[in-house]
């Protein structure tokens, strides 16, 4: 048990850490008197306590992690946090461990999926700590963790690796670790200000400013109403929200690049966000033409409206949706989750395999391609001017793979418990790509909150496996890792 | 003058082949012993061992009171120290370098006086890609020049019976081009002689014939001597070396294109810097691999390798394969003549091409081009009129009072060439030459700063040319 002291020891911390974020909703509690304030007065309690006791215990623990301790430590805390963010609404609202834990897993995944009705009616403070869920999601715990606290050794940078997003995990912003991790984390809520200044302008109220923004910034989709975006009905609050998911769906290390280097060159340069753009604006046009052919909506403008968000939203794995786009005909919901599956760049707090595997994917077939007509060819896959090195490029094939694997098992999964196939298919594609709403049962109109337990655990497991990318979490479920 | 060389490899030894003839103190250092005693037993110059770099070596060399340094050696590095001893230590008046890495070449700070004092970066394997983008652009020529900051081409064809001209006095061309288009017919070489061409002269099926015109004439002009080619779509390298490296790197976006590299490391390194080119592993000497890649469809087979036997023997294998034009890189003098025109399309001499600039600087005057013909058998300069009537020989004069110097002849004329001005939005577009192309006929008066082209079918009478221009009063 003593090798695993350090692990316990930084794990604490984040607990400690994470629980001082419960004191935003808790002070927000307090000032409306929503009800919710004992809810928060034992979750905090709760929370910091278990995360000094077990800080206390470990205190002595002088030892470095491992690289080992590493990919633990980040499997950990994304289990075990969710079980304190769901303790407000196992005592506030009387939900059931498995959809507490469902809800906040959904929340810090960014996945914005939710088994609560009523919305609107929840305390503020809720709905609050459910919004702040996907906003400290999207970055990134660990992330957050080695920006704030100097705690970490040399499974550090694993962890932060582990974390990320995206194939190639060498940040090229700065030489320290530390340094990117707080590069990152301003650069993010300084454009997080920005959204929420936008949706106040545009026409919310203060409150559903701040909490639209943490689910928009996140790519969370989380609403505190049941009708998501059709509660405004405003195509101004709509256009903003599409800048901002186009925002935070591209590399949040080459907006810091702009930032810190004061020229736009770095969005022509990063490879993802052309192609993001060029995919997703690309689908918006593709089908406000395609609704308009099949003449859902009265005029084309209309068509085009309602295309552009919710094909944006679940382009860039948001999930939020002004209208019940489940009703348009078949192809246009199928390719919106499509979409989901690949648009969003490696480094945003978008989710799905990424846009930069899916053009190294395709790029490797063409390269098979160009062997089989040209058997001495010497082809090397590149991104811009660089080349993929092998290692990496299998790396993406197994991912891919995997990743289809664990989308067909736990589709099979999900049919086994009963649910017809174009719902089980949609609730896991929506989850493991941390989109929220998928077709069927758990469309766009409806929610999770009609799955069994085994099938709202699928749901949760996919999520997170999806959010940490598969390897991460499969590691330390390997025999192999528990080998002395 | 007296000049010091670094490196005894191709370049140097081709630099210091040239200059020795015209009359030059040379001395050439190199750390390879061997080298040097060939250089010297071939050439009357002196010869020292050592790192050429060293401030030492260079001392003993004679660079105290050298008026020139050419730094030629394989390294980057060790060219750049030189330039900077030389400036710092021994206050060399000129120094020339060669490099080969972009990162050196693009940086005019780096190359200042101040910092590492080249005066004239040469970088061989750019000019030899220029050279042949040159003659992918004009796939019936078999050397392209450009004057004048191109705005004048010189062009090398074969006469083919059939073009309007051939079989007839050149004199008649005139009445088949519209009036705007001029064109000058500056030499012929017939069975490896040379005629100089006056309006009588009837150019025969075979002939060798240099044409020079203002760019956008010249394909007008060509046509009076061979019918036009399609332009070159798809085109084959073997060996990806440097050379073979950036004229890939230059044509990929125009055409497409096959590189050939037999060492997969490198292959894999070309690959690395090229964006559309399929790169091929393999011998480019092996039939088959160039049957696989359908070597009877190529419109140019480019032989860059660094060996002239590997380049004659690939490009007289690709032409017998189908091959429609084959070119190929040849450094010895003797295979050039022997394989030209027969397996062989266009032989290039990488050391005469390269090293055409930096005689440039060499020689006096205002000559601001120098391009060797037909292998360095003759030279067109592209000569600078400074002064007035009153300082200058040529100044004020017509082309056809001026003292006659047997071998050689005014051809064209570039005037008000104010270098460039800028033409689009923001300075985005490229800039754009200006000037006016004006043939040399008898009556043409020469004017100040005006660009002079002159051939010299001798290369003996060049340092009369160069006297000629001289601003001031002389005797020769």
């Amino acid at each position: 048990m003593r090798r695993y002291y350090p692990v316990i020891r930084v794990l604490s911390l984040v607990i400690l850490m994470f629980g001082l974020t419960m004191l935003v909703p808790w002070g927000l509690s307090w000032a409306t008197h929503d009800g919710a304030e004992s809810a928060f007065d034992e979750a905090l309690l709760l929370t910091v306590g278990t995360g000094l006791g077990l800080w206390y215990a470990t205190r002595k623990e002088k030892r470095d992690l491992t690289i080992r301790d590493g990919f633990l430590m980040v499997a950990l805390v994304w289990t075990v946090l969710p079980v304190y963010a769901g303790l407000p609404l196992m005592i506030q609202l009387d939900a059931s461990f498995t959809d507490a834990y469902f809800e906040a897993v959904s929340g810090l995944t960014t996945t914005g999926a939710t088994v609560f009705e009523g919305l609107d009616n929840l305390p503020v403070s809720i709905n609050f700590w459910r919004c702040q869920l996907v906003w400290l999601g999207g970055m990134g715990l660990i992330v957050l963790a080695v920006a704030i606290l100097p705690l970490l050794g040399i499974g550090g940078r694993q962890m932060f690796k582990a974390e990320a997003p995206g194939p190639m995990k060498d940040s090229k912003m700065t030489p320290r670790m530390a340094e990117a991790a707080k590069g990152l984390w301003v650069v993010y809520t300084l454009i997080s200000i920005c959204c929420m200044l936008g949706y106040r302008w545009a026409g919310m109220t203060w409150l559903d400013a701040i909490m639209h923004m943490f689910s928009t910034m996140g790519l969370g989709g989380f609403s505190s109403h049941d009708a998501s975006f059709g509660f405004f009905d405003s195509p101004a609050i709509e256009l903003v929200s599409i800048g901002f998911m186009l925002i935070a769906g591209c590399n949040f290390a080459t907006h810091y690049l702009v930032l810190s280097g004061r020229s736009l060159r770095p969005y022509v340069t990063d490879p993802e966000a052309g192609a993001f753009l060029l995919v997703t604006l690309g689908s918006v046009v593709g089908i406000a033409i395609f609704l308009d052919v099949h003449e859902v909506y009265p005029a084309f403008s209309e068509a085009l409206r309602y295309s552009a968000f919710n094909v944006v939203s679940i382009a860039t794995t948001t999930g939020y949706a002004n209208t019940d786009y489940a009703l348009w005909p078949m192809f246009a919901p199928l390719w919106m989750l499509f979409l989901s599956s690949f648009a969003t760049s490696a480094g945003s707090t978008g989710g799905g395999i990424k846009m930069i595997r899916a053009i190294v994917l395709y790029k490797q077939v063409y390269r098979e391609l160009t062997r089989a007509m040209h058997p001495n060819a010497v082809h090397l896959v590149k991104i811009g001017n660089e080349v993929i090195p092998p290692n990496i490029l299998f790396a993406v094939l197994a991912f891919g793979f995997v990743y289809m694997v664990c989308i067909v098992s736990m589709t099979l999964a999900l049919s086994f418990s009963g649910l017809e196939i174009i719902t089980s298919f949609s609730a896991v594609v929506a989850s493991i790509n941390n989109t929220g709403p998928g077709l069927g049962q758990v469309g766009p109109a409806n929610n999770f909150g009609g799955l069994t337990d085994f099938q709202t655990w699928v749901c949760t497991i996919a999520m997170l496996l999806g959010r940490l990318e598969i390897f991460t979490l499969l590691v330390v479920i390997t025999p192999a890792f528990w080998r002395k | 003058m007296r000049i010091v060389i670094l490196g005894a490899g191709q370049v140097g030894a081709s630099v210091a082949e040239s200059l020795v003839s015209e009359n030059n103190d040379i001395t050439v250092v190199d750390s390879d012993h061997e080298r040097l005693a060939q250089l010297h037993d071939r050439l009357d110059l002196q010869t020292v061992v050592g790192n050429a770099a060293y401030p030492s070596v260079l001392a003993s060399a004679g660079l105290d009171d050298a008026d020139l340094l050419i730094a030629v050696t394989q390294s980057d590095q060790t060219n750049l120290v030189a330039c900077k001893v030389a400036h710092s230590v021994f206050n060399v008046p000129a120094r020339i370098a060669r490099l080969r890495a972009r990162d050196f070449l693009d940086s005019e700070k780096l190359l200042s006086t101040e910092n590492f004092a080249v005066d004239y970066a040469l970088c061989p394997e750019q000019v030899i890609t220029e050279y042949i983008a040159r003659l992918v652009d004009f796939p019936e020529a078999l050397q392209v020049l450009n004057f004048a900051g191109g705005r004048l081409v010189l062009v090398g064809v074969h006469a083919y019976a059939g073009g309007p001209l051939v079989g007839s006095p050149i004199k008649e061309m005139r009445s088949h081009l519209p009036p705007e288009i001029d064109g000058r017919i500056a030499a012929i070489y017939r069975r490896d002689g040379a005629i100089t061409p006056t309006g009588e002269t009837v150019i025969e099926d075979g002939d060798e014939v240099f044409l020079l015109a203002a760019e956008e004439h010249i394909r007008a002009v060509m046509r009076e001597l061979r019918r036009s080619l399609e332009p070159v779509r798809r085109v084959m390298i073997a060996g990806g070396g440097n050379i073979g490296l950036r004229v890939a790197q230059a044509l990929e976006s125009k055409c497409q294109v096959k590189v050939i590299e037999v060492e997969r490391r490198r292959a894999e390194f070309v690959a690395t810097n090229l964006k559309s080119a399929l790169i091929l592993s393999g011998d480019a000497t092996d039939e088959e691999l160039l049957q696989q890649e359908a070597i009877d469809e190529m419109d140019l087979f480019l032989a860059l390798t660094n060996d002239d036997e590997d380049n004659i023997m690939a490009g007289s294998l690709a032409k017998r394969m189908g091959c429609k034009r084959v070119v190929a890189l040849i450094n010895r003098r003797a295979y050039a003549e022997l394989v030209q025109g027969g397996p062989i399309d266009i032989a290039i001499s990488p050391a005469q091409i390269s090293i055409g600039r930096l005689l440039t600087y060499v020689r006096r005057g205002d000559v601001a081009q120098v391009h060797s013909l037909r292998r360095g058998a003759a030279e067109a300069l592209e000569v600078v009129a400074h002064g007035d009537a009153n300082s200058s020989k040529v100044v004020g004069r017509r082309v056809g009072e001026l003292p006659v110097i047997p071998g050689a002849f005014v051809a064209a004329i570039v005037r008000d060439l104010d270098k460039s001005q800028d033409v689009g939005l923001l300075g985005l577009a490229k800039q754009k030459q200006s000037g006016r192309v004006v043939i040399a006929h008898k009556d043409v008066v020469i004017q100040p700063e005006d660009h002079v082209i002159v051939f010299c079918l001798d290369k003996r009478v060049v340092k009369q040319v160069e006297k000629m221009f001289a601003v001031g009063f002389h005797f020769f």
